[in-house]
């Protein structure tokens, strides 16, 4: 063996190897967790924190930092962090935001972890109840609860609520009930906008006596397709049998396949399975199977169909250039009521606010966006367009889209009564399961009978 | 036909009409090297090379065009250019770009295949060449650790990190040193290890017994025999596990989701969120695609060598 000839430098080498990994080191146990306000704020006396005063309630935050968990991406995240700035103003702390695509699944993993963030804001009911029974989100500052009552409506501080102990403030909407329509040929063709469900089906038959089919629909998404005619049965539903037994609905306490539900899903097959009324610009009814939700309503740009049910979200699909107005290219329209008794029922979405920690600067950073102050701070922030909010101090001047203008006046309208979108409340097996599929197989063909039965068979017994 | 070719065929050529039986290995490269083999090889070639091919002309492509029309419409309408590659490395118009996780996936890939790798060499060689008791059922162990599906172990794992048993240190959670980069190493690691141990304990016990006994004879400790012998000898080994490391390293979306916190994303968790929350920056995939392929092709290419040259290449002769 050339013995002599052996290079150092692997011994080198070895003793970077045998240098093993030492993380361990004493935990520091000053965790400094009182609640109590110190110092002044820092608003105080600027004139932009005027409105702002129960910030006070929490003393100076300078140097202290809220980490916020959430599902809202580029590029309507940055119209969140700078409407963040007036708070950071006011009281001195920073708000730390991260964004993810796999925010539902994520969260949980956390939450079960210990990990949670300070604040996340939860897209679904039904997921804030899960975090909830995980003991570790705080319950809602008192002056959370005292704006959530002063600006929004029951039916919204009961969708934070989880056994009767109030946690999370909603933050942004979006209204489900709408169908989009052309204005320019409706002017054209002397057609005007329906008041009533009457109204909408001798519309469509008007539309169709000339030659144009009157609706187009698509309902794939992927591995959720299926979900837009879950919305067209809520919707019908709860206009047809009301709001308590749509709850009833959800909460299963009817059966999934009770006799209201399937008269509501007979009343969307008369539009949707109806060959004469659809699929304007795709094919026949089949097709509302095989096209994505993002490219149905694109024929009503070409004239080639003319009423498209989808949420105030579609606004962002037109192509850029499009006018959304109420006179333009394109805008949308209150899917209309098919009886007076529910004053004016509106399917919606939005988000909520779960805190996980009940530091002072994650109170004040709750408290800020339960106001009105934000509400119009975040609509200033947003000059696109395509946010707004149920909070009924959000000044309509301060939305820059006719489209959310109209969506804030739905929403502060006396007579609305806000429902949150039934599949996502309902336990996944069927909200996000059997229902898309049933509705799929429905479309291409499934009896209403068999349809709304094997839904029924899938709810999960507990 | 080269001269290399021409040497190696030489001597087929003399000994198949001696009537001598060709062997298996020879029928198998005459298969291999004729020139209908050679035909398929280049189509499957072909085949495989052109989504890649399309994805890397697609990343230059302007984006109204990427998004009206396919690829393949270069051809008769060629138009290139760097703008998409600008935007996903400082952001486009709509949030922040790749260049920060760019150098946060360096950061976390590097400190997880280099400890996974010393660790696993020492262990390897324990493993291999030293007598203790409980060996086998220690090795059994650590070889059935494999078996554990990385998902089961996610949420013990981070709950351990945030609340960690004898007053240790915390490594996640809302104080987390270094912003968490600690518990990305160590879960690598510790996902690694396992594998690592068995790979390189295999690779070490084929070396012959002869060179460490005379090793010994000579008056080398385990310290000399692991660093002056086993390394140099290992150095292949250690090479094609470390590319296997860093690949999984450097493409894992899983563990960064789950471990990493807001300051040290690493590219994969950065790239789904390029394309926006409703998709509308789609265009940006392709080129943050070859951004973040760039970086495991360099390295694939620099140590590929390693799986060409044999293990114990003239190691016994002397």
């Amino acid at each position: 063996m050339r013995s002599r000839n052996m290079r150092r430098g692997l011994a080198a080498a070895a003793a970077l190897a045998s240098a093993g990994l030492v993380l361990a080191s004493c935990a520091s146990d000053d965790d400094g967790g009182s609640s109590e306000a110190s110092g002044t704020w820092p608003g105080d006396g600027k004139s932009e924190c005027s409105g702002l005063e129960q910030l006070a309630d929490f003393g100076d935050l300078s140097g202290k930092s809220v980490s916020v968990y959430t599902s809202i991406l580029p590029p309507e995240q940055e119209a969140q962090e700078n409407s963040y700035k007036l708070f950071t103003t006011c009281t001195g702390a920073s708000v730390k935001y991260e964004g993810s695509d796999q925010f539902e699944t994520q969260l949980v993993v956390r939450v079960k972890a210990n990990n949670a963030p300070d604040i996340a804001y939860i897209p679904q009911p039904g997921l804030l109840k899960t975090v909830v029974d995980s003991g570790q989100v705080v319950e809602a500052p008192s002056q959370v609860a005292d704006n959530v009552d002063e600006f929004f409506g029951e039916d919204w501080k009961g969708y934070g609520t989880v056994d009767d102990t109030f946690y999370a403030a909603p933050l942004g909407a979006s209204v489900k009930s709408f169908v989009w329509y052309s204005p320019s040929m409706f002017q054209k063709n002397g057609w005007e906008v329906p008041e009533t469900w009457d109204d909408l089906m001798s519309l469509t038959g008007d539309i169709a006596a000339t030659g144009i089919k009157p609706w187009c629909a698509g309902i794939e998404s992927g591995d959720a397709t299926g979900w837009p005619a879950t919305d067209w049965l809520e919707d019908v539903l709860l206009r047809d049998a009301g709001p308590d037994v749509y709850d009833q609905w959800v909460n299963h306490d009817i059966a999934f396949n009770d006799d209201a539900v399937a008269e509501a899903l007979d009343k969307v097959g008369a539009i949707l399975k109806d060959p004469k009324y659809v699929n304007g610009g795709f094919g026949d009814v089949d097709s509302i199977a095989t096209t994505a939700f993002q490219d149905a309503g694109q024929p009503i740009l070409k004239d080639q169909c003319a009423l498209h049910r989808m949420a105030s979200f579609y606004a962002a699909q037109w192509p850029e250039g499009t006018k959304v107005t109420e006179d333009g290219d394109v805008f949308a329209f209150y899917l209309p009521v098919t009886n007076e008794d529910f004053g004016k029922p509106v399917l919606g979405a939005g988000e909520f606010v779960a805190a996980f920690d009940d530091r002072p600067e994650v109170a004040a950073f709750q408290t800020y966006l339960s106001t009105d102050v934000w509400a119009n701070e975040k609509a200033k922030s947003t000059p696109g367009g395509g946010w707004v909010s149920a909070n009924t101090g959000l000044d309509e001047a301060n939305l820059s889209s006719p489209i959310d203008k109209l969506s804030a006046e739905i929403f502060q309208d006396p007579d609305a009564t806000f429902r949150f979108d039934g599949s996502d409340q309902m336990p996944s097996a069927v909200g996000a399961g059997s229902f898309w599929k049933e509705m799929t197989a429905w479309v291409t063909g499934e009896s209403t009978k068999d349809a709304l039965t094997n839904i029924e068979n899938s709810w999960p017994s507990s | 036909m080269t001269a290399t070719e021409l040497d190696t065929i030489a001597p087929q050529a003399t000994g198949s009409p001696g009537g001598r039986p060709r062997s298996a290995a020879a029928a198998a490269k005459e298969g291999l090297s004729g020139r209908l083999a050679s035909v398929i090889a280049l189509v499957i070639a072909v085949l495989w090379t052109v989504p890649t091919f399309g994805l890397l002309v697609s990343s230059f492509r302007p984006e109204e065009d990427v998004k009206s029309n396919g690829w393949w419409n270069i051809f008769t309408d060629p138009a290139f250019t760097l703008k998409n590659y600008s935007d996903a490395l400082n952001g486009g118009a709509s949030g922040e770009g790749l260049s920060t996780n760019l150098i946060n996936s360096i950061v976390i890939t590097i400190p997880a295949v280099l400890i996974p790798i010393s660790l696993a060499t020492l262990a390897a060689y324990a493993f291999a060449w030293m007598d203790f008791r409980g060996r086998d059922v220690l090795f059994v162990a650590i070889f059935a650790l494999q078996i554990v599906p990385i998902q089961v172990t996610l949420v013990p794992l981070l709950s351990l990190y945030v609340d960690p048993p004898f007053n240790l240190m915390p490594l996640a959670g809302r104080d987390a040193p270094a912003g968490g980069l600690y518990e990305l190493w160590l879960s690598h690691t510790i996902f690694a290890l396992p594998l690592a141990i068995y790979l390189l304990h295999n690779f070490m016990r084929q070396i012959p017994g002869e060179l460490i006994e005379s090793a010994r004879v000579d008056g080398a400790a385990h310290v000399q025999i692991f660093s002056r012998i086993m390394l140099p000898l290992m150095m292949p080994a250690i090479a094609a596990f470390a590319i296997f490391q860093f690949l999984w390293v450097w493409n894992d979306l899983l563990v960064a989701l789950v471990f990493s916190s807001p300051e040290v994303t690493p590219l994969t968790v950065q790239l789904v969120s390029l394309v926006g929350e409703k998709g509308q920056d789609w265009q940006l995939l392709a080129s943050g695609a070859f951004i973040s392929l760039a970086i495991p092709l360099v390295v694939f290419l620099t140590l590929q060598r390693y799986f060409v040259r044999g293990l114990l290449a003239g190691s016994v002769k002397g």
